[in-house]
C-alpha cells in the first residue's frame, strides 16, 4: 500500500499531458459513443464509480483506513436524492443534502472507531453497511423496500433539461472533473501532507504535531462524502434504485477496484474503476467468473505489485523513457 | 419459551464463540484480522455437504473436511498469502483477507452453485423433553461439542509445548524469537488450528443455516463482533463475547424485532468500544 515513488520530479509537461488526456477523453466519449444509449450509460456509470473510488482512495490509499461501508454511503446519497426529487424538491438541494448526510454519517462512524485500532473501523463500517441495507429493505413505508423507488427524475440546470443520456453524462463529467480538482487540491494542501504523513507512520506524524484523530476523521468523512455524491448521481442515472443496488459486498468490490488500479496513487481510482467496469462489458457471459478472476488478481497484486496497475506506468517511465515518472501530488 | 430461548441463544453463541476464538488466536499470533473467517466456514460447509451428497459416510466427511481445511485454509493461506505480507501494514493484510473472502464466496457461487441447499440434520430432529421444556437435539449437541472443543483448545494452549510457544509469541514476539521460538512456524500452526476450529464450527452451523455461498458472511461478522465486544486479545473475551452476541440476538428476535437484531448488536458493539476500547475482558495492547 506504500507508494514506492522515486525522487519527486515536478514535470509541468507531464502534468499538462495527463490533464489533456483526461479532459480530452471526457469530451471525446459522447462524440464517439453518443449514438448508443447503452454505451453512454456505461460511460456515465464508470464516471460515478470513479468518484466513489476516489473517495475510497483518500480514505484507504492516502490515510490507510479501511472503509467497508462505501456502498452504504452511496446508498445514503442515492436515497436522499431519489426521495427528495420524487417529492418535488430540486436536485440541486437534494444532492448537497445527500452529500452532507454521508459526510455526517462518516464522522459519526469514524469517531468511536478511530479512537481505537484501525481494524475496528473496518468492522464498524461493515456493520453499518449491513444496517443500512436492512433499513432500506425493511422501512418500506419510506424507502419502498424491495420494490425500490421507480421513475426517479433527472435534474434540470437553470431550465436546461439534463434528462437525455448525453446531457446527464455531461453533468457527471463536470462533477468528475470538479471533484478530481478538489481532491488534488486537498492532497496538495497542508491537509494532504498530513494525510500522507499519517499513512507513512502515524506515530511519527503525531509527534511532529499532526492531530491524528481529527485528520483521520476528516479524511474518512470526505471519502464518505465522495461516495454520497456518487450515489446522488447514480439514482437519477438509473432512474430506479432498490436495496440490492447497494449490497454489502459492493463495498468489497470497490476495495478490489482500488487495489487493482493502485491504492494511494491518484490515477489508481481511475484505472481501477475503468478496468473493472469495462472488461466485463467486453467479455460478456462469464460475468460471475470475473469476480473470481478479479479477486484472485487482487491477491496477486497485493503480494507482488502493491502499487497496482497505476504502478506499471512507473516501470514504463523508468525503463523505457529513462526518466522519473511524473507525480500528481507533492 | 424463555428457557428455549436461553438454550438456543447459548447454542448459537457457542458457535460464534468458537469462530471468535479462531479470530483472537490469529490476531495474537500474527496480528491478522481475518475478514475471510466466515467464508472459510462456508468453504468447509460446502465441502462437507458435497462429500455427504456423493455418499461418503458422515464421520469420514467430517475428517476429510477437517484435514482439507487445515491444509488449504490453514497452511496454504498462511504460506501463500499472509506470509509475504506479514511485514507490511495491518491494512494490507486486512485487504488481502477481504480479497480472499470475495474469492472464496464467488468461486463457490461460480463453480458449485448459487442456490441454497439443505444440509442433512445429522443430530436428529426429535426434541429432548425435560418436564414441559422441549430442547432441540441440534442445540444440545452444538453446546456439547462446542464445550468439548473449547476445553480441548484451552488444554492445548495451557499444557502442551507448542501451546506455550503460542502464548509466548502472543505476549512478546521479540522475546519469543530471542528464546529460539520459530515465530513463522508457530504462526502457521495457529492458522492450521483456526482452520480446524472453523471446520468444526461449519459442522455445527450447517444444519441450522442453509448451505449457500454467502452463508458465512453474516457469521464471520458476528464472530468479529463477539471478539471485539469480549476483547480481541483474550480467549475468555471471545467466549464471553460469543455467548453475549448469541443471547442478545436470540432475545432481540424473540421479543423485539427479527429485522433489527443486527442493529442491536452493532449498537452494543459501539457502546462497548466507546466505554472500554479493549473490549470487556481485553487488555491494553502496546
Amino acid at each position: 500500500m506504500i507508494e514506492k515513488g522515486g525522487a519527486t520530479q515536478k514535470s509541468a509537461f507531464g502534468r499538462i499531458v495527463r490533464w489533456a488526456i483526461f479532459v480530452g477523453a471526457l469530451i471525446l466519449i459522447p462524440v464517439i459513443f453518443g449514438g448508443n444509449p447503452y454505451h453512454m450509460y456505461v460511460a456515465t456509470l464508470t464516471g460515478i464509480y470513479i468518484i466513489t473510488i476516489m473517495g475510497l482512495n483518500l480514505t484507504l490509499g492516502y490515510t490507510g483506513q479501511i472503509s467497508l461501508g462505501h456502498a452504504a454511503f452511496m446508498a445514503l446519497g442515492a436515497y436522499t436524492v431519489a426521495l427528495m426529487t420524487k417529492s418535488g424538491y430540486s436536485f440541486w438541494l437534494a444532492l448537497p443534502l445527500g452529500t452532507l448526510i454521508s459526510f455526517v454519517a462518516g464522522l459519526l462512524l469514524g469517531l468511536p472507531s478511530l479512537r481505537v485500532k484501525h481494524h475496528y473501523l473496518a468492522l464498524v463500517t461493515l456493520g453499518f453497511g449491513t444496517v443500512v441495507y436492512l433499513l432500506l429493505s425493511n422501512e418500506w413505508e419510506i424507502t419502498g423496500g424491495f420494490s425500490g423507488i421507480t421513475r426517479i427524475p433527472r435534474p434540470n440546470f437553470f431550465g436546461l433539461s439534463l434528462s437525455s443520456d448525453i446531457a446527464f453524462y455531461c453533468l457527471v463529467a463536470v462533477f468528475l472533473l470538479g471533484l478530481t480538482i478538489l481532491l488534488l487540491w486537498i492532497l496538495n494542501s497542508r491537509w494532504g501532507r498530513a494525510f500522507k504523513a499519517i499513512r507513512e507512520n502515524d506515530m511519527r506524524a503525531e509527534m511532529v504535531g499532526v492531530s491524528l484523530l481529527s485528520y483521520k476523521l476528516l479524511a474518512f468523512a470526505i471519502g464518505a462524502a465522495y461516495a454520497g455524491i456518487a450515489g446522488g448521481l447514480l439514482a437519477p442515472l438509473m432512474k430506479f434504485i432498490d436495496p440490492t443496488t447497494f449490497p454489502v459486498h459492493e463495498s468489497f468490490w470497490f476495495l478490489i477496484m482500488l487495489i487493482i488500479g493502485g491504492s494511494g496513487r491518484f490515477e489508481g481510482a481511475f484505472v481501477g474503476a475503468i478496468v473493472v467496469m469495462l472488461l466485463p462489458e467486453f467479455l460478456r457471459g462469464v460475468q460471475q467468473l470475473f469476480f473470481v478472476i478479479f479477486s484472485a488478481i487482487t491477491l496477486v497484486l497485493l503480494v507482488f505489485w502493491p502499487t497496482g496497475l497505476a504502478g506499471l506506468s512507473d516501470v514504463f517511465f523508468r525503463k523505457v523513457l529513462k526518466r522519473n515518472p511524473p507525480q500528481l501530488t507533492k | 419459551m424463555f428457557i428455549q430461548n436461553v438454550v438456543s441463544g447459548i447454542a448459537i453463541g457457542a458457535i460464534y464463540a468458537l469462530v471468535a476464538i479462531g479470530f483472537t488466536l490469529l490476531w495474537q499470533a500474527s496480528r491478522t484480522v481475518n475478514f475471510a473467517q466466515g467464508d472459510f466456514l462456508t468453504v468447509c460447509a460446502v465441502l462437507m455437504f458435497v462429500l455427504i451428497c456423493v455418499g461418503v459416510p458422515f464421520p469420514w466427511a467430517l475428517l476429510i473436511t477437517v484435514v482439507a481445511s487445515a491444509l488449504l485454509l490453514g497452511f496454504v493461506v498462511k504460506r501463500g498469502v499472509i506470509q509475504p505480507l506479514i511485514d507490511r501494514s495491518h491494512t494490507t493484510i486486512i485487504v488481502a483477507t477481504i480479497a480472499l473472502s470475495f474469492l472464496a464466496s464467488n468461486a463457490i457461487a461460480t463453480f458449485w452453485s448459487a442456490q441454497c441447499k439443505a444440509f442433512p440434520q445429522i443430530f436428529g430432529l426429535r426434541p429432548y423433553r425435560i418436564g414441559s421444556v422441549a430442547l432441540s437435539p441440534q442445540n444440545i449437541w452444538t453446546i456439547a461439542i462446542a464445550i468439548v472443543l473449547i476445553l480441548a483448545i484451552n488444554l492445548f494452549i495451557q499444557r502442551t509445548k507448542p501451546g506455550k510457544a503460542m502464548q509466548a509469541v502472543a505476549q512478546n514476539r521479540e522475546a519469543a524469537r530471542i528464546l529460539g521460538i520459530n515465530i513463522s512456524s508457530v504462526t502457521t500452526m495457529v492458522f492450521v488450528m483456526n482452520a480446524i476450529i472453523v471446520a468444526f464450527a461449519a459442522l455445527l452451523i450447517a444444519p441450522v443455516y442453509m448451505v449457500r455461498f454467502d452463508m458465512g458472511a453474516q457469521l464471520g461478522l458476528k464472530a468479529f463482533y463477539a471478539a471485539t465486544i469480549g476483547g480481541f486479545n483474550q480467549i475468555r473475551g471471545a467466549l464471553l463475547g460469543g455467548f453475549l452476541v448469541g443471547i442478545i440476538e436470540t432475545f432481540t428476535s424473540a421479543y423485539l424485532s427479527t429485522e433489527y437484531r443486527e442493529l442491536i448488536v452493532l449498537v452494543v458493539l459501539i457502546a462497548v468500544i466507546l466505554v472500554r476500547k479493549e473490549g470487556l475482558l481485553g487488555t491494553e495492547e502496546r
